[in-house]
């Protein structure tokens, strides 16, 4: 076989294990919440069926080029996430695509989804899509402040740029990790993932009783459907993301599950403990704390 | 002699002239269900992943909120709602339904991507209930649209609305649940019923 050809099948199996996996912690979160609410909750496959019969839909109507490609790209967004991020290091299955200098490629494209997703969602004509964009595309202005300067501590603290470089700079036991190294640019990091996630108190986009569900609220059948994939995907990609950049990243699967269940428990618990923020608060905080604390970072990385 | 696209258009002669050409005219075609074990398997994942239309159209809608709570979470059943009619299933008509609301219902109904499936909550959308002598409300709601589920009742508790959800169930598993095709096949018959009791037919005659 030749190399590309093994490249291409090992990046299949990385996407069919990372889309399980983050089907299984949707289905997982949300019987999380249930028992945080004192319910019983769906079981774990439900994220599954509910994707099977999304897609079973006979009938869909569409608004337009735009409204066809704005999944798309979401999903494009989400699989060039995770295919530009090496799961598993020292792994050639779980390596992906990745190559040095591919941390700005995979920030890029973390932004590239959502900006599809809002001239899509923009074509629905719906109202509450409208207000759904231009909400989550101001937070994410915000957090991705301290996520930038957090990357760029980083980035200054290990003089590389690859994220196969700067796990193998965390490598050799867990005070090497930047959670311990560089705490004020792990911490930054890990308040932007927060906004990331969506969850409470920063589900102002999706937004439930507000603006029913923001951006999705025209797409419906296999739209729906790829954006579900893309949940999951996304979701998964950007723990791993975060496992490499701040947790020392992985060696084997079990140390990935173990690491991004914890990452992802964060965004989870402070979801079902703290009530949604308004946008203005939103914004607010993200530029004030988070981006203060990142600029020690690099203030702590510079000094090294 | 006119063209058979032009028989089958839509005539939105409740619309101004000048608003005509913003709305789509085509008319909706029923669908063949798929091969017989991939639509049984697709029946399966209709019938346990119910998402409901949060609207409520009536008193009857304060019964479906208990439902949400820990004492009854019609979550573990696959059951959730939905805040908007293109990604729900099921529409529950909940209690009585006056004229103004049925435009809704109807307009809404239309919305939904087939398959749908339509659950008549409370006496009052069977056959009019207390409400049966009223000047502005509508006895018979399958006269309107077409019905899956009745759940009887002033007003049925929760239970008897998981009870119906699980008939429900069981009929899209069996695949009869097939109100879309039945509404479309006979959409001249339902479309003179609505037009007969809505008097400003100010929209679409189908809302795509």
């Amino acid at each position: 076989m030749s190399d590309i050809m093994k490249t291409v099948w090992y990046a299949i199996i990385s996407l069919f294990v990372i889309t399980n996996y983050g089907l299984l912690l949707n289905g997982l979160v949300r019987k999380i919440v249930a028992r945080a609410h004192g319910r019983l909750g769906p079981p774990l496959w439900q994220p599954y069926i509910d994707i099977i019969k999304t897609n079973a839909k006979r009938t869909a109507i569409t608004h337009g080029i735009m409204f066809f490609l704005g999944p798309v790209f979401r999903l494009a967004g989400g699989l060039g996430t995770y295919l530009f991020i090496p799961a598993l290091y020292g792994s050639a299955v779980f390596a992906n695509l990745s190559f040095s200098g591919d941390l700005l490629l995979v920030m890029y494209f973390i932004f590239f989804g959502q900006l599809g997703m809002a001239l899509g969602a923009g074509e629905g004509g719906h109202p509450y899509s409208a207000i759904g964009v231009s909400r989550g595309l101001s937070q994410m202005t915000a957090f991705e402040l301290p996520f930038s300067l957090s990357v760029i501590a980083i980035a200054m603290q290990y003089k590389t740029l690859s994220i196969t470089g700067i796990v193998a700079a965390q490598q050799g036991g867990i005070l090497s990790w930047t959670l311990f190294s560089n705490p004020f640019a792990a911490v930054a990091g890990l308040i932007a993932l927060l906004g990331m996630n969506m969850h409470s108190p920063f589900d102002i986009v999706i937004a439930p009783q507000e603006v029913p569900i923001g951006p999705p609220t025209e797409m419906q059948g296999s739209f729906l459907g790829m954006l579900q994939t893309n949940r999951a995907v996304f979701t998964a990609a950007k723990l791993v993301l975060f496992m490499n950049l701040y947790l020392g990243g992985a060696t084997n699967i079990f140390s990935m599950v173990l690491k991004t269940f914890c990452l992802y428990m964060l965004s989870v618990i402070t979801g079902v403990s703290y009530p949604r923020f308004r946008t203005e608060q939103s914004i607010r905080f993200f530029l004030k704390i988070p981006t203060l604390i990142a600029l020690a970072g690099i203030a702590l990385a510079s000094l090294r | 002699m006119p063209k058979i696209q032009d028989i089958l258009k839509l005539a939105n002669d409740g619309l101004p002239e000048h608003e005509r050409e913003y709305f789509c005219d085509a008319r909706p075609a029923p669908y063949r269900p798929l091969a017989k074990y991939v639509e049984k398997f697709m029946n399966w994942a209709r019938a346990n992943s119910l998402w409901l239309l949060g609207f409520g159209t009536g008193c009857g809608a304060i019964e479906l909120r208990p439902l949400m709570t820990a004492r009854y979470d019609m979550y573990r059943y696959g059951i959730a709602p939905r805040p908007t009619p293109r990604q729900s299933s099921v529409f529950i008509i909940g209690g009585y339904a006056s004229v103004k609301t049925t435009k809704r219902i109807i307009r809404s109904y239309e919305q939904m991507q087939a398959p749908k499936f339509v659950i008549a909550l409370g006496s009052c959308p069977i056959n009019g209930g207390m409400y049966w002598d009223s000047y502005n409300t509508i006895n018979r709601i399958d006269h309107y649209i077409p019905v899956d589920i009745y759940i009887a009742g002033c007003m049925p508790r929760p239970e008897s609305l998981i009870a119906g959800f699980e008939k429900l169930k069981q009929l899209i598993k069996d695949g009869k649940a097939d109100g879309a095709n039945q509404y479309i096949e006979n959409l001249e018959w339902y479309k003179a019923n609505q037009k007969k009791i809505i008097k400003d037919w100010n929209m679409p005659d189908y809302n795509w």
